[in-house]
């Protein structure tokens, strides 16, 4: 198992942001993690990248705890946090060997002629992160997730806000990676769920609503925008 | 540890705070030292450095504040901080190389003032005869009180994803620690609770190590009183996980 999640929950003040959800992702699977907003994903995802710690319940990744042993997990990890966030004063290439050096990475030149190679940003390579235009800034921002050759990546709405053929694109290269790495992306796009992944878990207000294969899904007749709303009890006005 | 030191060394070379912050302070010891009417060495008539090394201790509070402000609230606001923290480097050693890059870049500012002891040195009569020893601990002083101050000013980063708040709040406590405990020392009807107090203020250690003796004593103050500092800021740092 790539990714284990064993009844994790996070408890912010009063509010239950994650309550105790349970599920594991085989490796080199593409999972979509989707779910209304403020329903718990990026939570989730925060605590099985060390950010913050879970309430209780435990995870871990590759077999490595999350908590216990939180520095190594890192070390597996890519994470595309939400927004994606960047130092836009610096140069691209710069920003990336700097993230291979934090990220231990031995090969630093290398690694970074790969991940520019694989998320096309040759031409880029010399502008400043705050000159690139917004689809550009997210390649960067995948590429700095991918520097060190992570087993797992962690996207976060990695194709939020792009235009249609920057989302295209993208969806491409988080579709060639889904061959050799475990993926688990958040997103609110259900023709992107289609598009790439292999398994659907649907949360809402914390609670697993919906955790199934694409292919039972395609058998079911119904489509996934209908799904969507039923696994999250939204009444369908239309 | 160190590429992200060297980062932050980068960063501030490649911004214009590095050589605003070197300029202002070889602009103002300089008019202190040489030109500002009634204080300065030709008015005084000794070739001494003590003037430069009065003020320095509150032109640092305006420079360590200004260069540690951005530190942690600039990464807490564009969210970057969130990146670095999800990578294989701990908490400890993140505040440790910032404060690391604030203290380097002070001692990089202070580099070129050593003209002026040179020029100094060469205006005595008889030639040489200034007091090495005390400027010598001087610049020790001043690096050790630049510690404190960075340890301050990552602290009042860390509260905040505000830059102004975060130099005004660490403008604040350094002056606090700086001057208004060893004022306390002034105060008569405060008496021996004023004189203690006064030992925590920073000005007492300076005085102390500035005069060229170079008491353990004081550097352990200063090196304690950073790491209380830089403890408070992974204190702050770390809440996110509460």
């Amino acid at each position: 198992m790539s990714i284990n999640v064993n009844n994790l929950t996070k408890i912010y003040g009063k509010q239950t942001a994650v309550n105790s959800i349970t599920f594991n992702i085989p490796s080199g699977k593409v999972v979509g993690f989707l779910g209304p907003n403020g329903a718990g994903k990026s939570t989730t995802m925060k605590m099985l990248t060390g950010y913050i710690p879970p309430t209780t319940g435990s995870g871990s990744i590759c077999g490595i705890d999350i908590m216990e042993n939180s520095l190594e997990v890192r070390k597996i990890v890519g994470y595309l946090p939400e927004n994606n966030p960047l130092y836009l004063d610096m140069y691209v290439t710069e920003y990336l060997t700097f993230m291979a050096g934090i990220s231990e990475v031995k090969q630093k030149k290398e690694a970074v002629e790969k991940v520019i190679e694989t998320t096309q940003l040759q031409r880029e390579r010399h502008k400043k992160i705050g000159q690139l235009s917004k689809g550009y800034r997210q390649r960067v921002g995948l590429a700095q997730s991918l520097i060190h050759d992570p087993k797992v990546l962690i996207l976060d709405e990695p194709t939020s806000g792009l235009d249609p053929i920057q989302v295209v694109e993208i969806r491409n290269v988080i579709k060639s990676l889904g061959s050799d790495k475990t993926v688990l992306l958040s997103t609110h796009i259900m023709q992107e769920v289609e598009a790439m992944c292999d398994r659907v878990i649907i949360i809402n207000k914390g609670n697993i609503a919906m955790d199934q294969s694409m292919e039972e899904l395609r058998n079911d007749n119904s489509n996934l925008e209908q799904i969507f709303r039923k696994a999250t009890n939204h009444v369908d006005t239309l | 540890m160190w590429t992200l030191y060297k980062k932050e060394i980068r960063s501030f070379l490649g911004s214009l705070i590095a050589y605003i912050v070197m300029g202002v302070y070889l602009i103002m010891t300089g008019l202190f030292l040489w030109f500002v009417d009634g204080n300065n060495l030709f008015d005084l008539g000794v070739a001494s450095l003590q003037v430069m090394f009065d003020i320095s201790p509150f032109i640092l509070i305006f420079l360590v504040s200004a260069i540690t402000m951005r530190s942690i609230s600039e990464e807490k606001r564009l969210g970057t901080l969130e990146i670095i923290t999800t990578k294989p480097l701990t908490d400890r050693s993140i505040i440790l190389s910032k404060f690391l890059a604030s203290v380097t870049l002070i001692a990089l500012t202070l580099i070129p003032t050593l003209f002026y002891v040179y020029a100094v040195y060469n205006l005595a009569q008889p030639l040489g005869n200034i007091d090495l020893g005390s400027a010598a601990g001087s610049y020790l002083g001043l690096i050790l009180l630049a510690a404190c101050y960075a340890s301050i000013g990552l602290f009042s980063s860390a509260i905040t994803d505000n830059q102004i708040v975060a130099l005004i709040t660490s403008m604040v406590l350094s002056f606090f620690f700086y001057s208004i405990l060893s004022m306390l020392g002034d105060i008569n009807w405060l008496d021996q609770i004023g004189k203690s107090l006064s030992w925590f203020g920073l000005e007492y250690h300076f005085d102390s190590i500035s005069r060229g003796v170079i008491d353990t004593r004081d550097v352990i103050f200063f090196l304690g009183f950073s790491s209380i500092f830089l403890g408070f800021t992974q204190l702050v740092f770390e809440s996110r996980k509460w």
